[in-house]
């Protein structure tokens, strides 16, 4: 079994009202930065999941968004696989 | 007459949904808490409002993963009466029972006031006992209330009189400044295709006494009782 990082990101859907993010927009208005387009607010999950492979690795985190992590009617998600620094190797110390 | 109150960890009205059952004549409220997982010998079941496992993730998320929760949907899907009020609301969505979802208020504030509803339909087990069109004083508490749905199941639900309450102002008129966190279509309730299952986020269970300023919310418990003795149709 190998270790890896899933880092989940659970946004607002496109076009849902996203007041917190809206109020967030209104406070760096009022900051004085300009350009702000626009700001949508959601979360990050970060998983350690162990897995034989990385396909394992994100079909069960996309599972998981579908089945608990993300709200289907609400939120869309993308996730990101990357395979954890073996334990054996070590880490470096000075 | 024998009424199931679910208790989540955090469940914070469940105390006062078994109150408002008490009152009733002929009817026995009964506990039942998360890790069960039988509801035993009732006719109905309550999920009352509070803060279910903190509201972490998503409201009523994990809450609709507790082991009580297949035996409520199994109840429902049998045609058993389920209201699930504020909380108890955000879980039947969570679990699949209601359509739609219940996002952060629109002014992004907890509301937590008496509000003026309207009754849209009594062709429910709940809203029997009102007029169409009655104006109820009920008060709301919450955060995430503001019910959002695909515009298609918006239509479905206007179109097969599922909307149960409205906002409206204490003439029972429609505005914006009367719907306190936005919700679509003014919504402050609604029943599942079968209508069997009452989602509802204003609280009928704080307003059963005149001590507490109004006894509005005591028509919808009755409805139910009558609905469960005369067993009429709907």
């Amino acid at each position: 079994m190998k270790r890896f990082h899933v880092e989940v990101r659970v946004k607002p859907r496109p076009g849902l009202l996203d007041p917190e993010g809206k109020a967030i927009h209104h406070a760096l208005d009022s900051l004085g930065y300009e350009g702000v387009a626009g700001v949508r607010v959601g979360k990050a999950i970060d998983l350690e999941l162990e897995a034989s492979g990385r396909n394992e690795a994100e079909a069960r985190a996309r599972e998981m968004c579908r089945k608990l992590l993300a709200n289907p009617v609400t939120e869309d998600f993308e996730l990101t696989v990357a395979e954890a620094p073996s334990e054996d190797a070590g880490s470096p110390s000075s | 007459m024998k009424v199931a109150v679910v208790t989540f960890p955090g469940s914070n009205c469940d105390h006062d949904c078994y109150r408002a059952l008490k009152l009733l004549d002929g009817v026995e409220p009964h506990f039942r808490w998360h890790r069960d997982r039988e509801l035993g010998e009732v006719q109905a079941v309550v999920l009352p409002g509070g803060f279910s496992y903190g509201d972490y993730l998503r409201a009523g998320a994990i809450a609709r993963f507790s082991p009580i929760m297949d035996a409520v949907v199994a109840f429902a899907r049998e045609g058993g009466l389920v209201v699930g009020i504020c909380n108890g609301f955000q879980v039947l969505c969570e679990v699949g029972l209601l359509p739609g979802a219940l996002l952060r208020n629109e002014s992004l504030r907890f509301r937590s006031h008496e509000v003026h509803l309207r009754v849209e339909t009594t062709r429910t087990p709940f809203t029997r006992r009102y007029r169409k069109g009655q104006v109820l004083r009920v008060p709301i508490a919450h955060g995430e209330g503001n019910y959002h749905a695909e515009p298609e199941v918006l239509a479905e639900l206007e179109g097969t009189d599922r909307i149960v309450f409205r906002y409206v102002t204490p003439a029972g008129e429609l505005s914006a400044e009367a719907n306190p966190n936005g919700s679509a279509h003014h919504i402050a309730g609604i029943v599942n295709e079968s209508r069997n299952v009452l989602g509802m986020m204003p609280h009928p269970e704080r307003a059963v006494e005149e001590v507490l300023g109004s006894t509005d919310g005591l028509g919808l418990f009755q409805s139910m009782v009558d609905h469960l003795t005369a067993g009429a149709t709907l």
